[in-house]
C-alpha cells in the first residue's frame, strides 16, 4: 500500500514538474485580448469568421484598411487611380512594405494571392470578395484558368485590377483579409502547413509566434513592418474564450485587457461597477425575423407581414430584454453606414397606441381577425436572448392581434438548414452583419439572384434600382438609387428588423488609443498600454 | 491472462466498427453542414468547397473513404481547422487531457480513500458526519457550478490562481481544473471506501484478528485494506469514464486546450472528421481502460482469475 502511495506521489510530482519551469518573460508591453470563437485558420484564403479577421488584421495588411475610428485608408497601397468608367483600378504600392522575411511586398505578390483566392483548388470561403474582377466568376466555376484573372502587375509596385462590372465599394471589399497578400515562396514551400507558426510570413504589424489550438494565439512584433517605429505594443495574445462569463472573470482577474463582448446577465452590474471601462458602440448588424415568402401564409400577403411587424413593441424589447444599448430597428440598414440615410417604416413615428391600432387594421385587411386568427410558426435558434425575445413577441402578437404563434426552437445549424430548404419555415430568426461599410452590404442580399436571399424575395423594381445604383459614378446619385431600393424593400416588408446590435467591450483603463467604430475592428497596432499601476 | 487480454482486444474490433458506423451516421444525420453560416455562398464557391472535402460524394462513398483512411491511420483533415489534420489536433490536445485526468484521478484517490477511511474508523462520530456531508455535497453539486465558483474566489477575489488556462503559466493553472474535476470523484470514492471498510471491519475474520489481540492499525493495514479496496477497484472503470466526461466540462470552463474542448467545439462546428476521430479515440480508450481494470481486479482477487 505504501508503495502504491509512493508511486502515486512520484507520478503526481513528475507530471507537475514538467510544467514547473516558470520563467516569466521580460516585461515587454503585452496586450491580452480575447476571441469569442477560435479562428479556423490564419491563411487569409481559408478564413471564414470575423474572429479570424481580427487576428489577420494584426498579422497582415491588404491594399486598403481602416483607421481606429473606421475610416478607409490605403495600407499596402499608398494611393490609387480609378478610371472614368470605374472599371480599372491602378494601385501604387508602398515600396517600403516588407514581409517579415525581409522580402518586399510587390505587385506580383498581390497578383499571385488574388489568383490563389479564386482558384477552385483553394476552395476559399471568401472567394466572393473578388468575384466582380474580370473573369473571376469563370475561374471560380472552373471555366477559365486562374491566370485569366483581371489583375496584373504593371510595375514592381504597381497593380492594375480590371472589374467586370462597376463595384463602387470595391475599395471597402479589399479591406477583407481574404484580399490580403500571401507570401508566394512560402506557400510553395510549406503547402498545407503554410499558415502555421514558424512558417507563416507576415506583412502586418505583428507576426505569428505560437498558436495553442483551443487556447491562445500569440503574436510578436514584426520588426520588418513599415510602421514598426510607430507600433507601441510588443506582443499581442489573442485568447480564445468562448464563454462570456469566463471572459468577464478573466478580465476581472486582470488576465485580459480587452474583452470581445459583455455577457447579458452581467451587463447591468458591469455598467454600475466599471462605467469607464465599458465601451458600447453602434455596430453594423441587425437582429431580425425573416419571412418565407415562397409559401403561405406569407406569400403575396404583405399586409399580414406588416401587421406582425407593427404589433411588436421594439422599444420594450431593447429596454427590458437586451438592455445593452441596442437600438430599436424601424428599417433594414443600420444607422452609421457610410454616406447613407437609412429609410424607415412609415409607422416608425407613430406612438404605441396608434401603431397597434394600425397593426390591427392591417391584420383585418389581410383577412384575419380575433375570431379568425392566423396560424403561424416562429423558429429561432436555441439561446437565452433569442428565447426571451421570442416569448415577448409571442405575447405582443397575442395581446395586439389575438393570434397564438407556435414557438419552435432549434439548434443554430438545424435552423439554418431549415431556412435554406424553405420548406417548413414561416417566420425565422436571423441576424445579418455588414461585411463592409456600405449600404449595399445590407441591400444586396434581397436581390433575386443573391445566394443569401433566404426569403424568396423577388422584386424586379428593387433589382433594377440596385443595378442602377451600381452603375452610377456620382456618389450622390448612387446614394439616391440605394435609398430608393431601400424604400421599395421596406414597403414589401420581407423581414421584420427588430433591433440594431451594438458592439460591447470592456477595455482596461491602461489601454490607450481605443476608437469605437461601426465595423468593430480594433487593430492592435493602433493601441498602446500605460504601465501597470 | 495474456490470451484473455488479446481475446478481449480482438473482440473489441466489431464494437469499434459499430461505433464508427453509428457515429458517422449520427454526425451526418444532424442537419447543417460545417460550412453553413448565415451567409450563403455563391453556388460555384460552395461547390468548390464541397469538392475539396469530398462532401459531393454519396454517403456510402464517403464512409468507405473514411473507413479506409482510418484503417491506414489517416483520420482526415479537420473541417474546421483547415491547416491541420485530425491526428495533429488530437496529438496536440491529448497530453493536456491525459495529464489533467491523471492528476485529478490521483487527487481523487488520495483524498477520497483517506476521507473514506477516516469516516469508517470514526463511524457515527462528528468526523464521520462531516466527511459524509462534504461527500454528499460533492456528489450533488455539478462541476459547471463548482468551476466558476472556484474561479470567482481564487482568481477574481484573491488573485492567487489564473482564471483561465492561457492566463497563467506553470503549475498554477492546473490547480483549479484538477480540483474541480476531482471533486465529484473524491465524493464517490470516499463513500465507497467508507461503506466497504465498515463492511469489512464487521466481518468474521477481522473479529478473529481483533480477538487475537492485533493492534487496530495493523488490522487495517494487513487485513482490512485489501478486501476493502475491491469495490473501489471496480468503481475505477466508471470513475475514469467520469473523469473523461467531466473533463469536457472542466476544459470548457477553464479554457483548457484538451480533447474535451475539441469535442464540444467540433460538434458545434459540425467538424465531422474531428468528432468522428474523437469518438473512435474515446471508444478505444474506454474499452482499453475497462480491460485494464478487469485485469487489475484479477491481480488483487485471485478468485476472479479463474473465471
Amino acid at each position: 500500500m505504501a508503495l502504491i502511495a509512493l508511486l502515486v506521489l512520484v507520478a503526481g510530482i513528475t507530471l507537475l514538474v514538467e510544467e514547473l519551469p516558470e520563467v516569466p518573460p521580460p516585461p515587454l508591453s503585452v496586450l491580452n485580448r480575447s476571441l469569442a470563437t477560435e479562428p479556423e485558420s490564419l491563411d487569409p484564403h481559408k478564413v471564414r469568421t470575423k474572429q479570424a479577421g481580427d487576428v489577420l488584421r494584426d498579422i497582415g495588411e491588404g491594399l486598403t484598411g481602416y483607421t481606429e475610428s473606421g475610416e478607409l485608408i490605403g495600407t499596402g497601397a499608398e494611393r490609387w487611380e480609378i478610371s472614368e468608367d470605374g472599371l480599372t483600378y491602378r494601385f501604387f504600392l508602398r515600396p517600403d512594405a516588407r514581409w517579415s522575411t525581409g522580402d518586399a511586398v510587390t505587385a506580383e505578390d498581390y497578383v499571385y494571392s488574388f489568383r490563389r483566392l479564386i482558384d477552385p483548388a483553394t476552395a476559399a470561403f471568401f472567394a466572393e470578395v473578388l468575384i466582380d474582377v474580370e473573369n473571376a466568376a469563370a475561374i471560380i466555376s472552373g471555366d477559365a484558368p486562374p491566370e485569366a484573372l483581371g489583375a496584373e502587375a504593371t510595375g514592381e509596385f504597381e497593380l492594375t485590377v480590371r472589374l467586370a462590372r462597376r463595384v463602387p465599394y470595391f475599395l471597402s471589399l479589399l479591406t477583407n483579409p481574404a484580399a490580403y497578400p500571401v507570401h508566394a515562396e512560402s506557400v510553395r514551400k510549406y503547402g498545407e502547413a503554410y499558415a502555421r507558426a514558424g512558417n507563416l510570413p507576415s506583412n502586418g504589424a505583428y507576426k505569428l509566434g505560437n498558436w495553442v489550438i483551443g487556447s491562445v494565439i500569440e503574436l510578436v512584433r514584426n520588426d520588418m513592418y513599415r510602421e514598426n517605429a510607430n507600433t507601441a505594443i510588443d506582443a499581442v495574445n489573442h485568447h480564445v474564450v468562448t464563454d462570456g462569463v469566463a471572459e468577464l472573470n478573466r478580465y476581472r482577474a486582470g488576465e485580459l485587457d480587452i474583452t470581445s463582448n459583455v455577457p447579458p446577465e452581467a451587463f447591468a452590474e458591469v455598467r454600475r461597477e466599471r462605467p469607464g471601462e465599458l465601451r458600447v458602440s453602434p455596430y453594423l448588424s441587425v437582429y431580425f425575423y425573416g419571412f418565407n415568402l415562397t409559401r403561405p401564409p406569407f406569400r403575396d400577403n404583405a399586409a399580414l407581414r406588416k401587421a406582425l411587424s407593427m404589433a411588436i413593441d421594439r422599444e420594450e424589447l431593447v429596454e427590458k430584454i437586451t438592455g445593452r444599448g441596442e437600438q430599436a430597428a424601424y428599417g433594414w440598414v443600420p444607422p452609421g453606414v457610410h454616406d447613407y440615410e437609412p429609410r424607415q417604416f412609415f409607422y416608425a413615428s407613430l406612438d404605441k397606441e396608434e401603431r397597434e391600432a394600425a397593426a390591427v387594421r392591417m391584420y383585418n385587411e389581410a383577412g384575419y381577425g380575433r375570431d379568425q386568427p392566423a396560424e403561424i410558426e416562429l423558429r429561432y435558434n436555441t439561446a437565452d436572448v433569442t428565447q426571451r425575445i421570442a416569448l415577448a413577441i409571442q405575447a405582443m402578437w397575442r395581446d395586439v392581434l389575438g393570434l397564438e404563434v407556435k414557438l419552435i426552437n432549434e439548434e443554430q445549424q438545424v435552423l439554418l438548414s431549415n431556412i435554406r430548404a424553405m420548406q417548413v419555415t414561416q417566420v425565422f430568426r436571423l441576424a445579418w452583419t455588414g461585411d463592409y461599410n456600405d449600404a449595399n452590404s445590407f441591400l444586396y442580399l434581397f436581390r433575386s439572384d443573391s445566394p443569401s436571399n433566404l426569403f424568396g424575395y423577388r422584386n424586379e423594381e428593387f433589382d433594377v434600382l440596385l443595378e442602377q445604383a451600381a452603375n452610377q459614378t456620382d456618389p450622390t446619385r448612387r446614394r439616391f438609387f440605394l435609398e430608393e431600393a431601400d424604400r421599395v424593400l421596406l414597403s414589401d416588408h420581407p423581414v421584420i428588423p427588430i433591433y440594431f446590435y451594438v458592439s460591447k467591450h470592456l477595455v482596461s483603463p491602461r489601454v490607450r488609443g481605443w476608437g469605437d467604430n461601426v465595423l468593430d475592428y480594433h487593430y492592435s497596432q493602433y493601441l498602446s498600454l500605460a504601465a501597470k499601476p | 491472462m495474456l490470451r484473455y487480454a488479446l481475446m478481449r482486444l480482438v473482440g473489441a474490433i466489431p464494437t469499434l466498427f459499430l461505433v464508427v458506423l453509428v457515429a458517422f451516421l449520427m454526425v451526418r444525420a444532424a442537419p447543417g453542414g460545417p460550412f453553413d453560416t448565415e451567409r450563403v455562398l455563391p453556388p460555384e464557391v460552395a461547390a468548390n468547397i464541397e469538392r475539396a472535402y469530398h462532401l459531393d460524394e454519396s454517403l456510402p462513398q464517403q464512409f468507405q473513404r473514411y473507413l479506409f483512411g482510418v484503417m491506414r491511420g489517416d483520420f482526415g483533415p479537420s473541417f474546421r481547422y483547415s491547416d491541420y489534420t485530425v491526428a495533429e489536433l488530437v496529438r496536440g490536445a491529448m497530453p493536456v487531457s491525459v495529464r489533467l485526468g491523471i492528476l485529478a484521478m490521483i487527487l481523487a484517490l488520495i483524498v477520497g480513500v483517506a476521507a473514506g477511511l477516516l469516516a469508517a474508523l470514526r463511524r457515527n462520530t462528528v468526523t464521520d458526519r462531516i466527511v459524509s456531508a462534504i461527500a454528499m455535497t460533492g456528489v450533488s453539486i455539478p462541476v459547471i457550478v463548482i468551476g466558476p465558483l472556484l474561479v470567482l474566489f481564487f482568481a477574481v477575489q484573491l488573485g492567487w490562481l489564473p482564471a483561465g488556462w492561457s492566463g497563467g503559466r506553470g503549475a498554477s493553472r492546473w490547480v483549479m481544473p484538477v480540483i474541480a474535476l476531482a471533486l465529484p470523484q473524491i465524493a464517490f470514492i470516499a463513500r465507497i471506501t467508507r461503506s466497504s471498510m465498515i463492511e469489512v471491519l464487521e466481518s468474521e475474520f477481522i473479529r478473529t484478528a481483533r480477538a487475537q489481540g492485533l493492534a487496530t492499525a495493523s488490522i487495517i493495514r494487513y487485513h482490512a485494506m485489501k478486501p476493502a479496496m475491491l469495490p473501489l477497484l471496480s468503481y475505477l472503470g466508471p470513475a475514469i469514464v467520469g473523469i473523461v466526461t467531466g473533463a469536457i466540462v472542466v476544459e470548457q470552463i477553464f479554457g483548457i486546450p484538451g480533447l474535451g474542448r475539441l469535442f464540444v467545439q467540433g460538434a458545434q462546428n459540425r467538424d465531422f472528421t474531428l468528432v468522428l476521430g474523437l469518438v473512435i479515440l474515446y471508444a478505444t480508450l474506454i474499452i482499453v481502460l475497462n480491460l485494464i481494470v478487469d485485469l487489475l481486479y484479477g491481480v488483487i482477487d485471485p478468485r476472479v482469475r479463474r473465471t
